[in-house]
């Protein structure tokens, strides 16, 4: 997944830079400051800090890591390395809406790549990407536990099941 | 606070009085609980399992709590409980006494519930599940087909209590095992009981759970840790999360027992972020074993303490594997480690760390309050006990069932799952995710235990089973999870990092028609090098799907590469479009093409041309009468 979102930056083709409201996310950012000093010395403190970042501002933006880097006392490198081995976390802001579409075994051989081709045809966007308006973006996750289910979307918190291509287009408009 | 075993048992006492009713279903309808005891006329259990959740199980509750005020009913229950299994057939809904299986229950068809089968003791017969009805006789859950054979250890409390109380998971003997160990155990004592019982990890490598523990208790440090490995992560395997959502309880008390005999006061819990209901459950499961003292300072009076906390994955696979998970949990990239130390002697921050999966951990309690020699007289002598599988796929019955080892596959499918729908035919089942094989027709009669799957190319793996039919490519399959074991690599190791790559481009090329016979050969040496020669087991096993498939299925790949045909009809660029005599010449397949390939007068039959055709398959969804086919 991580690849796809190099590969069009490589490309030239999708490629979103966002620059960071600092003006914005004051307050965000106060939060993630207090975050930090409560859990700075527990042991292993960075995935739960980058993790509380993420729900914070939907994603891991560089000036974050850079704040966290300093606070922390630990190379931007490394904090950079845990950001883009995890598919959770994202280097670029989410979409309102965030649609996982369930890659998992049970849902593929339920047809749910054919799924996720009719999401990414009415959005125009593929896999870790986000749609201009930021409406919507499209994760691909590997089972959702809802194998009974199958085919299986989840829109936000909401899970949608036993999905044809012909449900996509009136789900998906719920959350325009 | 701190509590006591009287206090335990008191809570027992109270709380077992207003389960009675649904006890029936753990007892398979023999209820030897004195009546008098019993203080609801009528109990309404809902399944909250992750499918039925999904589909609504708490408005269904809200609408019959509703209802039943309404109509001024006393004394009856309503409660939602962990997963019932039969995801297929979800929302499910029993009542009791009797266990009356409802399916499929929509949030209109509540009124109709109460009015008759609470008011008036009338079945609503169109509700009941499909295999709750027999020759016009109504059959309680327990004794229908999915459920008869099945034996739950650890599922034994799912979808029977209510998830949210500690005190009743106290009612069906809960925190008990730990009192015994606490209060009439040497750690050395609870070590042989694990080591007698040959309990072996469900996780998938099935090593002894006494033999590891022991390790970790010989070994002297300061400190020592206890980790659940709850990042189920293979595709199509869900039984440690119906736990987790089910029974969070009964982790908690097998961490704390791990921990007493091991020496180790603090547990983590690694779970998956992708589970939030289950993280939410495991909160609340331990901040009500913290007020009840169960877990904390000297639990139940004694000098033990154990803490557990919980952890969340952030979406990497490969931290199911135990040393990537515990760089995880140190705040690293999720890399295995090479294994020169064993976890545990060197595991977390390099002290000495047991790491189980949660459906082991679900069996150690009962383990000890009922003895090493009641696991062995269930499954079998090299593996004893049961294990939990999730069936998906091309199968009737979707969900999870908890059988014997030694159950044979077509048990499972066809008594059990009820064998394939629509009419089609049974290709191979694939057991064990991304690291297992397909397993054919001929060894549907192999029974299930962890030495057996391994003798025919396949392993048990955490438990997923996935029914393929006769329209699944196998050739497919194998590149499936190739894809998915390319996405999932941490790229540390070269044979896994660029090996599995190379593979998935072959098998990309085979199920394109541009494949050649040599490619078979390249795949096979390919598979033998990244075994033999990556770091973790994700490598190891990794080519497992495709060793497997050219094995029982290698005319498949044959066919691709020499026919440049797909004989299951399912690799799109290698079909042929065709319309048979079927045709009624409505030219609507011809007004619809894309490519303008299809020719033909008006009620007249139309022809394809192929060599033109793009193969987008259009004609096939706009003909009216099933004309068209692939082949």
């Amino acid at each position: 997944m991580k690849a796809v979102f190099f590969d069009n930056l490589a490309k030239g083709g999708n490629k979103m830079e966002f620059k960071f409201n600092w003006e914005g996310n004051k307050e965000r950012v106060e939060q993630l400051n207090s975050f930090m000093k409560e859990k700075r010395y527990k042991k292993g403190a960075l995935m739960m800090i980058l993790q509380e970042a993420q729900d914070l501002f939907g994603y891991l933006p560089i000036e974050i890591q850079k704040m966290i880097s300093k606070e922390l006392n630990i190379p931007l490198s490394e904090i950079y390395g845990v950001a883009t081995f995890y598919s959770q976390f994202s280097l670029i802001p989410k979409g309102e809406n965030v649609i996982g579409v369930c890659l998992g075994t049970a849902c593929y051989v339920k047809g749910g790549q054919d799924i996720l081709a009719k999401i990414e045809e009415i959005l125009g966007i593929t896999i870790a990407e986000t749609t201009p308006d930021r409406k919507f973006s499209i994760d691909a996750t590997r089972c959702l536990g809802s194998c009974g289910l199958a085919p299986v979307m989840m829109i936000n918190d909401e899970i949608y099941g036993r999905l044809t291509v012909d449900d996509v287009e009136e789900i998906l408009n719920k959350y325009r | 606070m701190m509590i006591t075993i009287e206090m335990l048992n008191e809570i027992k006492k109270k709380t077992l009085k207003t389960m009675t009713l649904r006890l029936e279903k753990k007892n398979n309808g023999i209820s030897s609980i004195n009546k008098e005891n019993v203080s609801d006329k009528k109990h309404v259990l809902i399944c909250g399992g992750p499918g039925c959740h999904s589909s609504g199980a708490d408005e269904l509750k809200k609408r019959f709590e509703q209802k039943i005020d309404k109509e001024e009913l006393t004394d009856v229950n309503v409660s939602i409980a962990g997963c019932f299994g039969l995801c297929e057939s979800g929302p499910n809904i029993e009542i009791y006494p009797g266990g009356t299986f409802y399916s499929q229950v929509k949030i209109d068809d509540v009124d109709e519930i109460v009015e008759k089968h609470l008011c008036r003791d009338e079945v609503v017969e169109r509700l009941l599940n499909e295999g709750a009805i027999k020759e016009e006789n109504i059959k309680p859950v327990f004794e229908v087909d999915f459920y008869k054979k099945q034996e739950k250890i650890a599922l034994r409390n799912c979808g029977i209590i209510d998830y949210n109380s500690i005190d009743e998971y106290i009612a069906l003997d809960g925190y008990q095992a730990l009192a015994k160990a606490l209060t009439e155990m040497t750690q050395e004592e609870v070590i042989d009981i694990m080591k007698k019982s040959n309990l072996r990890g469900r996780g998938g490598a099935g090593f002894p759970t006494g033999r590891k523990w022991e390790t970790a208790f010989k070994y002297e440090a300061d400190k020592k840790y206890v980790i659940c490995n709850a990042d189920e992560g293979d595709p199509g395997a869900f039984m440690d999360r119906s736990i987790l959502e089910g029974d969070p309880h009964s982790v908690l008390e097998a961490m704390a027992i791990c921990g007493y005999a091991i020496g180790s006061d603090q547990g983590y819990i690694y779970v998956r972020a992708e589970y939030p209901v289950a993280v939410q459950r495991l909160k609340t499961a331990i901040k009500k074993a913290k007020e009840k003292g169960l877990l904390g300072e000297n639990i139940f009076g004694t000098e033990f303490n154990f803490n557990i906390e919980i952890r969340l994955g952030a979406g990497a696979f490969v931290c199911g594997e135990g040393t990537a998970l515990m760089e995880s949990i140190e705040g690293k990239r999720g890399m295995p480690r090479p294994k020169i130390n064993r976890t545990a002697h060197k595991g977390l921050w390099g002290k000495p760390t047991i790491i189980n999966n949660v459906e082991t951990l679900a069996n150690v309690p009962p383990i000890i309050t009922k003895g090493a020699k009641w696991l062995k007289s269930i499954g079998t002598e090299d593996s004893p006990g049961t294990k939990v599988f999730a069936l998906g796929g091309k199968i009737k019955n979707t969900g999870l069932v908890e059988v014997p080892m030694g159950t044979t596959l077509r048990e499972i499918i066809f008594d059990i799952g009820g064998g394939i729908p629509n009419g089609k035919k049974f290709k191979a089942v694939q057991t064990g995710g991304p690291s297992g094989g397909c397993i054919p027709e001929e060894f549907l009669d192999t029974p299930v235990d962890f030495a057996s799957l391994g003798k025919i190319g396949s392993i048990m793996g955490s438990g997923g089973m996935i029914v393929l039919d006769d329209t699944d490519c196998m050739v497919d399959i194998a590149r499936f999870f190739l894809d998915f074991t390319v996405d999932e690599s941490c790229g540390k190791c070269v044979p896994c990092r660029e090996g599995t790559k190379r593979m998935l481009e072959i098998l990309e090329r085979i199920t394109k028609g541009k494949g050649t016979p040599e490619d078979l050969d390249r795949l096979e040496s390919l598979s033998e090098a990244i075994t033999d020669s990556s770091l973790c087991g994700l490598g190891q096993t990794a080519s497992n799907p495709v060793k497997s498939t050219m094995k029982y299925f290698r005319h498949e790949y044959e066919a691709h590469v020499k026919e440049i045909r797909c004989p299951a009809g399912s690799c799109q660029e290698l079909l042929q479009f065709f319309i048979t005599d079927k045709c009624v010449g409505c030219t609507k397949c011809a007004n619809n093409c894309p490519a303008s390939c299809i020719s033909g007068n008006l009620k007249e039959r139309h022809v394809i041309d192929t060599e033109q055709c793009i193969k987008c398959g259009t004609c096939m969804e706009v003909c009216p009468v099933g004309a068209v086919i692939k082949k």
